[in-house]
């Protein structure tokens, strides 16, 4: 929504029109290697810190270098500023930069500018001695003439050889020079940002950005005739500004787990990055494992020995995991999997969102294998999910799956300054000697918990196996044996279970024509759909399930309260037109599967698969669509 | 001065006056057929233990899937029966959390050479305190005969019932080839004196002991060790002051060479010459690094570490 245009005089005479917005979507787009998402995140950093709600979503090739100028290679960052709280990456851009015209040609056919985008490109390709790519910025500019984009062009290449030898290295900050005139931001804070950036490189790196920095603001005061206005209001509780690996790596040293085991694999490794640079200070220790499978043993095998650890992985890496991730529910060793998923199945869309693992979290194991699945839907619970995950995990001593996404990893968000307490830490090992007549599996039959046994406990000396075992963790060649040890494994979660409370209904808990049910990630997009949708005066709510194994209690009846329930997730499902589909062969959302297993509700479901998070102005589109067809959308 | 007390309360803890004989360290019977090589082993285990007067609660074997593997099973020790081939990176995992631990791992030709070898390799780079056990019977067996990677070419299984396809692979020379090897020996469950020596020796190695144990599988592969057994002048004895000296076998096994287990250039080229059958070791250099001390870090109090991590936030904070 735009509020009204004021007029100002520009330092230069010219009249600059400030656009007071409640909301806006920035774009930063250039060839791999250019900096684009660094500045995106200092200009995330910036704004958050002056009080606007931010959310940044990264846009990563799967090549680290691919060919330049390519719409296919675009690499860049979108960055949503709001005078509220935001909480997802919205629907369409509103202001671009692009460091050339085919990485803006790319976002422009996949429909992520805004029909009336204002657009900022590099001009040195228009003039570029290469015929062929003069050609090319023709054709491009043909290609985008579709649209009623205003279109700038800058000399970025020029400035920036002012300051620099090499631009490669340095638009990125004359870029944020100019998005910072634009939005009205404070200098000092983005100097603070770039040296918090640059902490690890010389002092002369960080005079050169800051110099880019103000070159890029002086050039935009005295050419550009727009700024935009999103109003900032200052937080009354101290705030931090982090992504969601960031958030889990910190989670996990609250958590006070020790030893990370990981592989690297995209989108999952930044965790393990960031665990690399502060884990050590904290006595952690982060163990690149050998492959994905030796990861999860060392996790396991660290479990084992006292301390509950934790692997961290994506897809193809989860896929390779499963054998152990089987052995750990079966000898019931405390074990945290964070897995931050990607487009699937296979190598799929690397290093692009979706929630295609949960029904591989769920049943991925051969044999029954239950287990605790929660679903982080923001980036601050991305950092309290850990301490949550190490509790259920060492008190039901069994597997804890963290599903986050692509969207979470990469996403920056501000939120409220965790209040840290130690209480959150694990104690050390239990070496107290273990009571007579005590066996390593002495099952609580009503709640199938058992005390874990560390080695170093005098008396509790036993082997612990992945074969069917009994109480005293002998190997069972009595078939009742295996039914027993079964019902207790599965007990535990059902005892966990009822400890949970119905999840609340976001809208109307009274009822009305839809429920939207969603997971992860896709929370935000999917609530601000619903305002939106409410506003127009659609009778739709939304519930967000943070459990998925075990899921809340309660869903039936809340589900009965609407005359439809329909899941928005981020995986595949067929449509309900497409050729050979039926009721009985149609391939649903992952969670919509799960639901009507659990509860005989019918649940319909809405799903994509575009390689990027929802956009609310979809989901509208989705509920309207399901609220019209009735029942029978 | 609270934290102070209860650090001298803990040193003062009184003295283990316990004594344990090679009974403490027995589990159940072993389900293993009559005449396995596993049952040697599992002997000399438990009276190396006896001998070393290992704690048995804080004395972890580790095993992957296999006959050999239901070892921890018949020790009366902590015991982790895992996954086939993924033992090494569990007794990783449990060293590097408590190196306090005394880690035995006990794996079979399947488990190390085949499906798990990929672990076998990076286990002896990263030279983790422990003792590694492989324990071949060139074949496997609890699965009823099928060819594995140390199988001699030509020998008939029900995999392979022509022959096995391929040469053998020497696990000696692999190990041997590896950046980082520390310790490599071989024995044979049939000469206990031997067997006993080496594991010995590898366990006050102070590094990732590889120990390769010639084995015969009583039921699908009698004859494989047959004439070593009955002619002892088939194996040759690697002898060296700085080497494994068992006792009471000279007698026996008169046929002896002398090699320098510093000698990493001439243990190669003993791992790979088959002209005899060689027990003894190979190679042993302490020097290396160890893993588990490359990567030790300062331990915190829950307290410290929400220090730290309070400074961590306010490079975050808005």
């Amino acid at each position: 929504m735009k509020l009204p245009t004021v007029g100002e005089a520009a330092p230069s005479g010219r009249e600059v029109r400030t656009h007071r917005v409640h909301d806006h979507s920035v774009e930063i787009v250039s060839d791999s290697g250019e900096g684009a998402q660094k500045c995106g995140q200092i200009f995330g950093s910036v704004s958050a810190k002056m009080g606007n709600g931010v959310w940044t979503v990264e846009i990563i090739p799967a090549e680290v270098e691919p060919p330049p100028r390519n719409p296919a290679g675009a690499s860049g960052i979108r960055i949503r500023l709001g005078d509220a709280e935001v909480t997802n990456w919205g629907d369409e851009t509103n202001l671009v930069v692009a460091f050339n015209e085919q990485a803006l040609l790319g976002r422009h056919r996949l429909n992520a500018l805004a029909p009336d985008a204002t657009i900022l490109v590099e001009s040195m390709w228009a003039t570029h001695p290469d015929p062929s790519i003069r050609a090319q910025w023709e054709a491009a500019m043909e290609e985008l003439a579709d649209r009623s984009y205003r279109i700038i062009e800058v000399p970025m290449e020029e400035e920036c050889l002012t300051v620099v030898d090499n631009p490669r290295k340095g638009k990125n900050m004359f870029v944020l020079g100019l998005l910072s005139w634009i939005f009205d931001r404070d200098l000092e804070r983005a100097r603070e940002q770039i040296a918090h950036a640059f902490r690890k490189k010389s002092e002369e790196i960080y005079e050169r950005n800051v110099q880019l920095l103000e070159r890029g603001y002086g050039w935009a005061e005295e050419h550009l005739d727009f700024r935009v206005e999103v109003a900032t209001q200052a937080s009354d509780l101290p705030m931090v500004v982090m992504n969601g690996n960031e958030a889990v790596a910190l989670g996990a040293v609250a958590a006070g787990l020790e030893l990370a085991a990981m592989y690297p694999i995209t989108p999952a490794t930044s965790v393990s990055h960031m665990l690399g640079e502060v884990f050590e200070k904290y006595g952690g220790l982060v163990h690149q494992a050998e492959d994905e499978i030796a990861a999860a043993g060392v996790a396991i095998g660290s479990s084992y020995a006292g301390r509950c650890s934790f692997t961290i992985t994506s897809g193809p890496g989860l896929a390779l995991k499963t054998e152990f991730l089987g052995l750990a529910v079966m000898a019931e060793i405390p074990l945290v999997v964070v897995d931050v998923q990607r487009g699937g199945p296979s190598t799929g869309l690397p290093t692009k969102v979706e929630q295609s693992d949960l029904l591989a979290a769920m049943f991925g194991q051969p044999g029954d294998a239950p287990k605790v699945i929660i679903a982080p839907a923001t980036i601050e619970e991305c950092f309290h999910v850990m301490t949550t995950a190490r509790r259920i995990a060492e008190a039901l001593r069994t597997v804890v799956f963290v599903l986050s996404d692509a969207n979470l990893a990469t996403g920056v968000a501000p939120f409220p300054r965790p209040d840290l307490s130690a209480e959150w830490q694990a104690g050390p090992p239990d070496q107290r000697p273990i009571p007579e007549g005590l066996k390593p599996y002495s099952w609580d039959s009503r709640t199938g918990i058992s005390r874990r046994f560390i080695p170093g406990q005098p008396g509790g000396e036993h082997t612990l196996t992945g074969l069917a075992h009994d109480e005293g963790s002998k190997v069972a060649y009595d078939s009742v044996i295996n039914e027993r040890s079964s019902a207790m494994r599965s007990r535990k979660i059902a005892a966990f279970q009822s400890t949970l409370l119905p999840p609340e209904v976001n809208g109307d808990p009274e009822g009305g024509d839809l429920l939207v049910v969603g997971w992860g990630s896709t929370k935000g997009a999917i609530e601000e759909a619903v305002e939106r949708a409410r506003s127009e005066g659609l009778s739709v709510s939304s519930l967000h399930l943070t459990f998925i194994s075990p899921l809340p209690p309660g869903l039936k009846e809340i589900f009965q309260r609407f005359g439809k329930v329909m899941t928005v997730e981020i995986n595949y499902s067929d449509k309900k037109d497409d050729p050979f589909i039926t009721e009985e062969n149609r391939r649903r959302g992952q969670l919509a599967w799960l639901l009507r297993a659990a509860t005989l509700v019918d649940v319909d479901c809405w799903t994509r698969v575009l390689g990027e998070p929802l956009r609310p102005g979809k989901i509208v589109n989705a509920i309207r669509e399901s609220i019209r067809s009735g029942g029978d959308a | 001065m609270i934290m102070d007390s209860a650090c001298s309360l803990l040193h003062s803890a009184h003295e283990d006056e316990r004594e344990f004989e090679m009974g403490d360290y027995q589990g159940p019977v072993a389900r293993w057929c009559a005449g396995c090589g596993d049952h040697s082993v599992l002997t000399s285990a438990q009276r190396l233990l006896a001998e070393e007067q290992l704690k048995p609660e804080t004395t972890v074997f580790v095993s992957g899937i296999g006959c050999s593997s239901r070892f921890p099973h018949y020790m009366k020790t902590y015991g982790f029966h895992g996954i086939h081939g993924r033992a090494l990176p569990v007794a990783t995992g449990v060293k590097l959390t408590r190196p306090d631990l005394d880690v035995f791992v006990v794996m079979g030709d399947g488990d190390c050479v085949s499906i798990g070898a990929g672990h076998w390799i990076h286990a002896i780079r990263y030279n983790v305190d422990m003792v590694a056990l492989l324990l071949d019977n060139n074949i496997y067996g609890l699965t009823k005969k099928q060819t594995s990677p140390t199988t001699p070419q030509g020998y008939r299984s029900n995999t392979q019932p022509r022959g096995s396809y391929l040469p053998a692979m020497n696990p000696l020379e692999a190990t041997l080839g590896v950046t980082n090897a520390s310790f490599v020996a071989q024995t044979a469950e049939w000469v206990p004196a031997h067997l006993f020596a080496t594991l010995k020796a590898a366990h006050a190695h102070k590094g990732f002991a590889f120990v390769r144990i010639l084995q015969r599988c009583p039921h699908f592969t009698p004859d494989m060790y047959a004439e070593a057994v009955k002619k002892p002048d088939i194996i040759e004895i690697l002898d060296h002051p700085e080497g494994i000296r068992a006792d009471g076998i000279d007698k026996v096994y008169k046929n002896k060479i002398s090699h320098d287990p510093l000698n990493l250039n001439a243990a190669r080229e003993l791992a790979q010459d088959q002209s005899a059958i060689r027990l003894g070791l190979f190679f042993r250099d302490e020097s290396y690094p160890r893993y588990e001390e490359t990567r030790a870090t300062n331990k915190r109090t829950a307290r410290e570490k929400m220090d730290i991590l309070n400074e961590e936030f306010d490079s975050y904070a808005v």
